[in-house]
């Protein structure tokens, strides 16, 4: 695909517009990826970029995804931090592509955490 | 870091925390002067004279809680170790405009790398910030703008997983159409036990 087209992006406003009737207006579930330099430099762009893949090859719609900077645990990046609405957030860490796969599959879409990947369970303090 | 892209995303993230509500990236490649220059232009809260003076220190950083900043020394040792330049003009309450320029040719010039993925993330984070994007590569012109997106979509969200899709691969073939004429030369070499190098 050369460049970004009118076409495509009709394509994808009328898509949008069939599904807007499904989405209760809120997200289910929220993603941050820890993107500070130390999460950078050991890969979180890629897994940042694995889970957007995911979300628009599944077509899910209510799941955020955002950043953050620094958590204070740089050996252990890539990091990332899964909420799903109504529980406390789990932070996973060193991640890479297949492993986010698994917790996009395993945790957000089936509700189930990813134990072998997880660090912490519970609130996150910024620094 | 292992590529330029990488060292945008981590520069752009800085303008994100300095509370930027638009961030200009511009990537130019002269192979005329054998030069590759980046920038990164915000109009976050800027920085004072002391602070500009101590942002190349790897043991300084304005943020609580922490020892280091290596976001900005990495990048300036990156344009320096090639014989480039590096400089930051900034002014509070305006914004900071980051330069890096690199000798393009230098064998130690990290590779561009992976521009529609930097963009997704940014994007992705934050899509209420405005970012533009230019890339100039010799008489080739590339721009990209997240309000024109935004307008052409008529209110779908620039941060939906197939828009953000859509953008990266535009990006990226917009971006690395004319770039790494060295990749094409690869593939015709004759010599057999260079092509096993370049194989492994």
């Amino acid at each position: 695909m050369p460049k970004l087209t009118i076409d495509d992006l009709k394509k994808i406003k009328e898509q949008y517009k069939a599904t807007l009737t499904l989405r209760e207006g809120g997200y289910r579930a929220k993603v941050t990826v820890h993107m500070g330099t130390c999460g950078i430099a050991a890969g979180a762009r890629a897994v940042m970029n694995a889970l957007v893949e995911d979300l628009a090859a599944s077509g899910v719609k209510d799941v955020i995804v955002t950043t953050s900077g620094c958590a204070g645990f740089c050996s252990k990046e890539p990091m990332a931090t899964v909420e799903l609405l109504g529980s406390a957030p789990v932070k996973y860490c060193y991640l890479n592509e297949e492993k986010m796969k698994k917790i996009f599959r395993e945790h957000i879409q089936g509700g189930k955490i990813v134990e072998e990947y997880a660090l912490v369970m519970g609130s996150e303090t910024s620094y | 870091m292992e590529d330029l892209s990488l060292h945008i995303l981590d520069i752009a993230e800085n303008s994100i925390n300095a509370g930027a509500t638009k961030i200009v990236i511009r990537i130019k490649e002269d192979s005329a002067a054998d030069r590759l220059s980046l920038s990164v232009e915000d109009n976050g809260s800027g920085m004072n004279a002391e602070t500009l003076m101590m942002v190349d220190n790897p043991f300084f950083t304005s943020k609580k809680g922490k020892r280091w900043g290596l976001g900005i020394p990495l990048l300036k040792q990156a344009a320096c170790e090639t014989g480039g330049d590096f400089n930051i003009r900034s002014e509070p309450g305006k914004g900071t405009v980051l330069q890096a320029s690199f000798k393009r040719s230098h064998i130690d010039r990290k590779p561009l790398g992976d521009i529609g993925q930097t963009m997704l993330a940014l994007i992705s984070g934050h899509p209420e910030i405005h970012y533009v994007l230019f890339y100039e590569k010799d008489h080739y012109y590339y721009g990209f703008d997240t309000e024109t997106l935004k307008e052409a979509l008529e209110g779908v969200p620039v941060n939906l997983p197939s828009v953000l899709a859509l953008v990266k691969e535009s990006i990226n073939s917009s971006v690395n159409k004319k770039d790494t004429p060295e990749k094409t030369s690869r593939k015709t070499i004759k010599n057999p036990q260079v092509k096993e190098d370049a194989s492994r």
